[in-house]
């Protein structure tokens, strides 16, 4: 997946966990947990879509990186490269 | 072999199990009753419909808040908003000696309402206010510390001390006296910061949704399907043991069972109540279908949570039924669009602090008898703080100790559990784990979140 592809999944899951938002607002560089409020328990579910649907496992450590979508991407650019977006 | 086993089909262990099976486990509940819901259930008598347990869901904001426990809980089981279809009430009330307080889902009303009858307290409430918006309930810590000294610190009446524990305390405190700050603090906000509601279809609507869910992601429920033990081997349950002789493998346990009673299943002779004994506050509800609207007696009120003594004690009940308190809800005083009934009848519903020991003690004959007693008792002192509706029943029902017993299996019929709470669902063994009532959250979107909790905290990650 490209950077492009790797923003629209991570849009997808983020349309999943939060249904009512309206994610077309969404800043790339500012922080999910202040656009959309989400705390602990989302971004687990970030995390758990990912290892879901692409078998990708983001080791608790690394949970920081999903912060916002440019470090998300960024974090998940080599770890996707391979994978083609269905 | 399961990956996840839930012991109880109750609000907790159908958001677990929604969590698990959505991410692709196999989860089965086990329910040893013949129905759903466990301490919040609903019944059919007589050709009308009724609910258990739940008056109003708490912590109601309004759909697209963001924040808060309903919201969170959404996004989490995948549900929307709408899902639950929830009105807000119309207004409640705490009334005491001589002082009536008004509340509602916009906490600028409790805010006049305290200036109006506590003007003195006015600042000193803003301070609380303060605090209690600060607590951070993900934090696992529950501030250990005790509300009554806090409030004592806070607010200078101890009349409005009193005023603001009674609806906490009957809305979820397995503590006699007192409560934690921290359980303070998440009551406080769900109840007068966020706000009350119900469905129009009730509590079945709610448990209609998250079975539906479970099952639609793959989850087995399996009803009238008892534990009898669990089988412990090198400190690890080795084999679900049910009532009807089969043995269930799973890599791990959920158990919404309630600490003593999770514990006297296992087989490894746990000590049981020597370390967390069970706790001992238990409820009467009597229940009164009314050939009227109870807004056309006069009675608008959603809940009216009252107390005839300047202080409030929230304690075993010495007598069968403690009369000096009690909380009155009418489901039909919410802001619905269309009424309750279409045939314009109402529903009364009153719970009191109730001594589970006089009801179990009881053999079939005089539970009857002092049913019916200690309903016109019940009715009677309640009537002091609304209207009375007694001449316009038509149908009633009761609960006691011992029918919540039978519904949750929980000791002593004790609505919310132990009061020393294990908050991180942790057992003796490696991969038992509690969720539910003595988890650490009470009422209906507690339940739902401790069983959320546990099931990331433990079964997923």
């Amino acid at each position: 997946m490209t950077r492009d592809e790797i923003k629209l999944e991570v849009l997808d899951i983020l349309s999943d966990i939060a249904p009512d938002e309206d994610l077309s607002q969404l800043k790339d560089e500012q922080s999910f947990r202040e656009q959309m409020e989400l705390d602990s328990m989302d971004f687990l579910d970030i995390v758990m879509e990912l290892r879901k649907r692409h078998r990708i496992q983001i080791p608790e450590d690394d949970y920081v990186n999903l912060a916002s979508m440019d470090s998300t991407v960024t974090y998940l650019e080599p770890l996707m490269k391979d994978i083609q977006r269905v | 072999m399961y990956d996840t086993l839930i012991i109880g089909a109750g609000m907790s262990g159908l958001a677990a199990g929604i969590r698990l099976a959505y991410y692709d486990q196999r989860v089965c509940i086990v329910e040893r009753h013949t129905t759903i819901g466990g301490l919040n259930g609903f019944y059919r008598l007589r050709g009308r419909d009724y609910d258990v347990g739940l008056h109003a869901l708490t912590n109601i904001t309004p759909k697209g808040a963001k924040r808060g426990p309903l919201a969170r809980l959404l996004r989490q089981l995948r549900l929307s908003w709408d899902d639950f279809d929830i009105s807000p009430q119309v207004g409640s009330e705490i009334v005491f000696p001589g002082v009536r307080l008004l509340f509602d889902n916009d906490l600028d009303l409790f805010r006049a309402e305290i200036a109006r009858a506590f003007p003195a307290q006015s600042d000193n409430f803003e301070r609380l206010l303060a605090e209690v918006a600060e607590y951070d309930d993900l934090n696992e810590t529950h501030a250990a510390i005790s509300a009554r000294a806090r409030l004592g610190e806070l607010l200078t009446e101890p009349l409005l001390v009193e005023m603001l524990f009674c609806p906490l305390m009957f809305y979820g405190s397995a503590r006699e006296h007192d409560m934690d700050w921290g359980q303070f603090s998440i009551m406080f906000r769900s109840i007068f910061m966020e706000g009350l509601g119900r469905p129009h279809a009730g509590v079945r609507l709610i448990l209609k949704q998250l079975v539906r869910k479970f099952r639609g992601l793959g989850g087995e429920l399996k009803l009238r399907t008892g534990v009898e033990r669990l089988h412990v081997e090198n400190g690890r349950v080795a084999g679900v043991v049910l009532q009807n002789g089969e043995t269930i493998e799973a890599k791990r346990v959920l158990s919404s069972a309630g600490w003593p009673e999770t514990m006297r299943l296992c087989d490894d002779g746990q000590p049981v109540t020597a370390q967390r004994p069970p706790g001992r506050l238990s409820f009467c509800e009597t229940i009164a279908t009314l050939d009227v609207e109870p807004k056309r007696l006069g009675h608008d009120r959603t809940i009216t949570f009252y107390n005839d003594n300047p202080s409030f004690d929230w304690s075993e009940s010495h007598e069968p039924c403690d009369l000096r308190s009690g909380v009155i809800c009418s489901p039909n005083n919410f802001e619905y669009d269309e009424p309750l009934d279409k045939e314009g009848s109402g529903v009364m519903r009153i719970t009191a602090l109730a001594n589970f020991d006089y009801w179990r003690g009881l053999d079939e004959d005089a539970y009857r008898l002092e049913k019916s007693r200690w309903y016109d008792r019940i009715t009677d002192a309640a009537i002091r703080f609304i209207p009375d509706y007694r001449g316009r029943v038509i149908d009633t029902d009761m609960f006691t100790p011992t029918t919540i017993v039978r519904f949750t299996g929980h000791d002593n019929g004790a609505i919310y559990g132990a009061p020393e709470k294990q908050l991180d669902g942790r057992t003796h063994l490696d991969n038992l784990f509690i969720c539910g009532t003595d988890q650490g959250f009470v009422g209906i979107i507690g339940a739902i979140t401790s069983g959320i909790g546990m099931a990331n905290m433990h079964c997923l990650k």
